[in-house]
C-alpha cells in the first residue's frame, strides 16, 4: 500500500513536471524567435529538477525511517524493559511492532505494549504522512523553480545530457562494484575463518575433516590440498576429452567442412553449451556413471558410479562446445594468405593445418584452453552430484573425489551461521577459486587479446 | 623433366628420379595421413553429436513416461455411516459474522475428524469386489493426499453425503512405479515396495480399465510435495523462476544496456575505461557459485534480506548475467556502420541524440538476443542458488518475491536427491524436458523475433 503510494506519487510528479516544463517553455518562445533546446527538453529538465528532491526524501526515510522507529518504540517502553539488552528487547520491539501492523501476535499481550503499539500506529500514519508531504512539497518547490529558470536561451538538451551522461556513467560502475562486493565479502569472511584456524593449515594441511558445528568451534582439520587434488584430478579429465574433440570439431569445422554441414553441425553442438549444468549433472548420475562402472566390471577394474572419472567426462561433454567456437573464430582470423601460401607450395591440407595454422593460432588456443580450464575449476553442479564426495589425496580415477566448489555448497547449504569456521571456510575456499580463476582468466583474455592485435 | 632434357642416364638424373620417387613414395603416406587427419576430424563431429543426441534421448526417454501416471476411476459413496457429522451451518438471523464463522470452523474440524482413509479404501474395495485385500493393502496403491482431496471436496458441497460419485484419484507413487515396470517385476516379495496383494490388484484395475495411464497436468499445477510424491508438482517452482526472470530484465537490461552504450559510445580512452573493459571480461568469466557467496555475505549477512527469496536470488542472477548482456549488446553496437552516428553528427544532432535516436534503434534485434541469452543462461542457473537457501522445502507458490520459493533448476537438483529414486527419477526427468522446453522456447522467440525486426530493417 504504502509503496504503491510513493509510486503513484512519483509519477503524478514527473507527469506534471514535464508537462509543466513542456507547456512553460512554449509560453516563454519568442513570436517567430527559436528557443535553445526543443520543448520535450525543458520538459524533462523540469521532470528531473521535482524528482530528485521528491527521491532524496524518500531515500533518507528508507535509510533511517527503521532506526526512527526503534528509537520511538523504546522511548515508549517502560524502563525495566527499554533497559534490558539484546535479544529481549529485539523481541519486545518485534512484538510491538507486531500489535501496531494488526496481525496480532502470540500469548497475552501487556498493557503497556498495547499502548506502545497504538503509540507506534500512531507515529508510523503521521511519520508517513510527513515524509509524503515533505517529498511532494520540495519537489513542488523544485518544480516552480525550474519552471522559472526556463527562457529561450536555457541550455535545457545539455544538461539533461549530462544527467543522461553520468546515469549511464553509474550504470557501468555496477560493474565494477560487483568485482569490489566479491572481494570485500570475500576477504571479510575469509580473514574471520583464519582467525580460528591458521591460514598455513589451511592451505598447506592434507586432511579435509570438518566436523559439525555442534561439537564445538574450531575442532576439526581444514586441509585445502585434498579438495584442489580432486579439483585438478576432475578438470584434467575434463581437458582431456574436450580439448581433442573440440579442438578437431573447430578444425574440420572450419577448414574441411562445406558451409550447408557447418552450418547445420555448429548450432546443434553449441546446444550443450546452453543445456544447464545441473541436466549434466542428473545425465552424469543416471547414465554416465553405470555405464562406466560396468565397463569396469566387465574390465576386472573398480569403478565407482559417482567418481572423478565421471565427473570429468561429462564436464568434458559440457566444455567441448566452449573450446569448439572459441577455436573456430580464432582460426578463423589466421590471414588466408599464410593458408594459400601453404597450399600453394604443395603441402597437404592437414599439414598446413598442422604446420601453419595451429602454429599461427596457438597463442589463441592456448587463450582458450586456458578460459576453459578455469570454467572447469568453477564447475559445480556437474561434480555435487556426480563426484562422489570424497576429500581425500589419492590418484584412483575410479574412486569418489571432492572438489573446491562441492564443499563451498556442502558447507554453505541450509546452515547461515555466519560465526563458526564450518561455514566460514566457504568463504576461504571462495577466495581461493576466485583467485585461481582470475588469474587463468587475466591471462587467457591477454593472451587472446594480444593474438587478435596481431591479425587486426 | 631431366629426363627430357638429357636422356642418357647421369648422376644429376639419378638423383631427381630418386628424389621424385621419394616424393611419390611419400605422397601415398602424405596422402593416408591426410585421410586420417579427416577422419579424426570427422569423428570428433561424430562424437560431439552424439553426446547431444544420447543427452536429449536418455532425458526424453526417461522423462516423457513421468507425464503420464497411474489414475484410477473409482466410485466413491459418502457413506452417512462414516461420515457422520452435523448439517453445514448456515448464517442465522441476529448470529454476529464472527459466530457464524466459529461454527463453520467447528464443522469443518468435524469433517477433518472423519475416517476418509475408510472412504477411500471402500471405494477400492467396491472397485475389485474378488480381491482379497486389507486397509493397508488397499491403501498403498492410492496417493495419500487424495482422502483431503475428498475432504475438500465434502466441504465444498455437503450435500454428496449419501450420494456416490465417480472420482478420479492418482495411484501412489509406489503403484506407479509397478505398473510402469519402472521397477524390476521379478523381484521377490522382499524387496518389492508393495505387498503382493497390493501388486494383484493394481494390475487387476488396469486390466479392467479402472485404472489408466492419464495425463498428469498436476506437474504444471501442484506445489513439491512429501508426503505425497506422486502429486508433487512444478507450480512453485515456476513461478519463483518466473519471479527471479522478471527480476533479471527488470534491473540487469537497462543497468547492462547503459553500461554497454557508455562503454562503446562515450567512454574516453583512459585508465579507469580500461579497468572497467577488463573487470566484465574478468567477471563474465567468474565462476557462478562466487556470485552465489557473494550473495549469502551481502544481501543475506549485511543487508538480512530474507532467506530462499526470488528476489534475492534475482540479485545475485543480475549480477552473474549483466556481464553476458553488457558484451552481447557492445557487439552489436560496434556492428552498427559509422556511417550512421557520422550523419546524424553531421546534421547537426548532439552525442546523445545520435545515440539514442540513431544507434539504439538500429541494434534493438542485437540486444533482444542479449537479453534472451543473459535470461536463459540466469534461468537455468544452479549452484549460486543453493548458497542463498533456495534449496529449502516449499510447499507453496511464493505470492510475492519477498515469499520463500524455490526454481525450476533447484526443484530438479531436490527431486533428483529423492529417496524413491524409481520414481524420481522419471519426475526429475520430466522436470528437466520443462526447463529445457523453456529454454528452447525462449530461444525460438528470439530468433522470431530477430528476424523478423532485421527484416524490417
Amino acid at each position: 500500500m504504502n509503496s504503491a503510494i510513493v509510486a503513484v506519487l512519483l509519477l503524478v510528479l514527473m507527469g506534471l513536471a514535464y508537462q509543466i516544463g513542456w507547456s512553460r517553455s512554449h509560453g516563454v518562445a519568442p513570436t517567430g524567435g527559436r528557443l535553445h533546446s526543443r520543448p520535450n527538453y525543458h520538459g524533462a529538465l523540469t521532470a528531473i529538477w521535482a524528482l530528485v528532491p521528491a527521491l532524496l526524501v524518500f531515500g533518507l526515510w528508507a535509510l533511517f525511517g527503521d532506526t526512527a522507529s526503534r528509537a520511538f518504540i523504546i522511548s515508549n517502553l517502560p524502563p525495566e524493559v527499554s533497559s534490558l539488552g539484546g535479544q529481549e528487547l529485539e523481541g519486545a520491539i518485534r512484538r510491538i511492532r507486531q500489535i501496531a501492523s494488526g496481525f496480532g501476535v502470540v500469548g497475552e499481550t501487556q498493557p503497556y505494549e498495547n499502548l506502545a503499539g497504538q503509540a507506534l500506529r500512531e507515529f508510523q500514519t503521521f511519520s508517513f504522512a510527513l515524509v509524503i508531504a515533505a517529498a511532494a512539497g520540495l519537489g513542488a518547490l523544485a518544480l516552480f523553480a525550474a519552471r522559472r529558470r526556463i527562457a529561450p536561451q536555457l541550455r535545457a538538451r545539455n544538461e539533461v545530457e549530462r544527467v543522461v551522461f553520468f546515469l549511464l556513467l553509474a550504470c557501468s560502475a555496477v560493474a565494477i562494484l560487483t568485482t569490489v562486493g566479491i572481494v570485500a565479502s570475500l576477504l571479510t569472511e575469509a580473514i574471520r575463518f583464519f582467525t580460528f584456524v591458521s591460514p598455513v593449515d589451511f592451505f598447506f594441511g592434507t586432511v579435509w575433516n570438518p566436523r559439525f558445528s555442534s561439537v564445538g568451534a574450531g575442532s576439526g582439520e581444514y586441509g585445502l590440498l585434498p579438495l584442489l587434488w580432486g579439483t585438478l584430478m576432475v578438470a584434467t579429465i575434463a581437458m582431456l576429452v574436450a580439448l581433442p574433440i573440440g579442438l578437431m570439431t573447430a578444425i574440420y569445422l572450419s577448414q574441411y567442412a562445406p558451409a550447408k554441414v557447418r552450418n547445420t553441425v555448429k548450432p546443434v553442438v553449441e546446444i550443450l553449451a546452453g543445456i544447464p549444468t545441473i541436466v549434466y549433472g542428473f545425465f552424469a548420475l543416471v547414465t554416465v556413471g553405470p555405464f562406466l562402472a560396468g565397463i569396469g566390471q566387465s574390465l576386472g577394474l573398480q569403478i565407482r558410479a559417482t567418481s572423478a572419472m565421471t565427473a570429468g567426462i561429462v564436464m568434458g561433454i559440457m566444455i567441448i562446445p566452449f573450446i569448439s567456437s572459441l577455436s573456430d573464430d580464432i582460426l578463423r582470423q589466421v590471414p588466408r594468405a599464410m593458408r594459400d601460401g601453404s597450399l600453394g607450395l604443395g603441402a597437404t591440407q592437414s599439414e598446413t593445418i598442422k604446420r601453419v595454422i595451429l602454429p599461427a593460432a596457438l597463442p589463441g588456443i592456448v587463450g582458450a584452453f586456458l578460459l576453459a580450464v578455469s570454467r572447469a575449476i568453477g564447475e559445480t553442479m556437474i561434480v555435487v552430484l556426480a563426484a562422489g564426495n570424497s576429500p581425500y589425496l589419492r590418484l584412483n580415477l575410479g574412486e569418489a573425489v571432492s572438489t573446491v566448489t562441492v564443499t563451498i555448497v556442502n558447507q554453505l547449504t541450509g546452515d547461515t551461521d555466519f560465526a563458526s569456521p564450518q561455514s566460514l571456510v566457504a568463504f576461504a575456499l571462495g577466495l581461493t577459486l576466485f583467485a585461481m580463476t582470475l588469474v587463468l582468466n587475466v591471462v587467457a583474455l591477454y593472451i587472446v587479446r594480444r593474438y587478435r592485435e596481431q591479425y587486426e | 623433366m631431366a629426363d627430357v632434357i638429357s636422356p642418357q642416364p647421369s648422376r644429376e638424373t639419378d638423383r631427381s628420379a630418386e628424389r621424385l620417387k621419394r616424393i611419390r613414395d611419400g605422397l601415398s603416406s602424405r596422402h593416408a595421413r591426410e585421410k586420417r587427419f579427416r577422419a579424426y576430424g570427422l569423428a570428433a563431429i561424430g562424437a560431439a553429436l552424439a553426446f547431444v543426441a544420447i543427452l536429449f534421448v536418455m532425458i526424453l526417454s526417461k522423462g516423457l513416461p513421468a507425464f503420464t501416471q497411474a489414475t484410477m476411476t473409482l466410485d466413491v459413496f459418502f457413506d452417512p455411516a462414516i461420515i457422520k457429522v452435523e448439517p453445514k451451518p448456515v448464517p442465522q438471523q441476529g448470529q454476529s459474522p464472527a459466530e457464524f464463522r466459529r461454527a463453520t470452523l467447528d464443522w469443518e474440524r468435524q469433517v477433518t475428524m472423519v475416517n476418509w482413509n475408510r472412504v477411500v479404501e471402500t471405494a477400492i474395495k467396491n472397485a475389485a469386489p474378488d480381491m482379497e485385500v486389507d486397509t493397508r493393502q488397499a491403501l498403498s496403491i492410492v496417493e495419500t493426499n487424495e482422502r483431503f482431496l475428498l475432504r475438500d471436496r465434502f466441504v465444498a458441497d455437503p450435500g454428496l453425503l449419501g450420494k456416490t460419485i465417480p472420482v478420479d484419484m492418482l495411484g501412489s507413487a509406489n503403484a506407479d512405479n509397478w505398473l510402469k515396470g519402472n521397477i524390476d517385476r521379478s523381484l521377490p516379495d522382499a524387496q518389492q515396495q508393495l505387498s503382493a496383494p497390493a501388486r494383484a490388484l493394481a494390475d487387476k484395475l488396469l486390466e479392467e480399465g479402472k485404472m489408466r495411464f492419464a495425463f498428469a497436468s498436476h506437474i504444471f499445477t501442484n506445489v513439491d510435495s512429501r508426503s505425497a510424491p506422486a502429486s508433487a508438482g512444478l507450480a512453485g517452482a515456476f513461478v519463483g523462476s518466473l519471479y527471479m526472470m522478471l527480476v533479471v530484465i527488470v534491473l540487469a537490461v537497462p543497468i547492462g544496456v547503459a553500461s554497454a552504450v557508455y562503454l562503446e559510445e562515450f567512454a574516453p580512452k583512459n585508465r579507469l575505461t580500461d579497468l572497467i573493459e577488463v573487470n566484465i571480461n574478468n567477471l563474465a568469466a567468474v565462476p557462478s557459485i562466487v556470485f552465489g557467496l557473494l550473495g549469502a555475505a551481502v544481501f543475506i549477512n549485511y543487508f538480512r534480506l530474507p532467506l530462499s527469496a526470488p528476489l534475492v536470488g534475482g540479485l545475485v542472477l543480475t549480477l552473474m548475467t549483466l556481464p553476458t548482456i553488457i558484451i552481447a549488446t557492445r557487439s552489436a553496437l560496434r556492428a552498427v556502420p559509422p556511417s550512421l552516428r557520422q550523419a546524424a553528427l553531421g546534421l547537426g544532432a548532439s552525442r546523445t541524440q545520435t545515440v539514442f535516436h540513431h544507434v539504439l534503434p538500429v541494434t534493438f534485434p542485437g540486444i533482444l538476443t542479449a537479453t534472451i541469452i543473459g535470461v536463459a543462461q540466469a534461468l537455468g542457473e544452479t549452484a549460486p542458488l543453493l548458497l542463498i537457501g533456495m534449496n529449502a522445502f516449499v510447499a507453496a507458490v511464493p505470492a510475492t518475491p519477498l515469499d520463500q520459493s524455490t526454481a525450476l533448476p533447484v526443484q530438479i537438483y531436490l527431486w533428483q536427491g529423492n529417496e524413491n529414486r524409481n520414481f524420481f527419477e522419471a519426475r526429475t526427468s520430466a522436470a528437466i524436458i520443462v526447463l529445457l522446453g523453456l529454454m528452447i522456447t525462449l530461444n525460438a522467440i528470439a530468433i522470431f523475433l530477430r528476424t523478423r525486426l532485421e527484416r524490417r530493417s
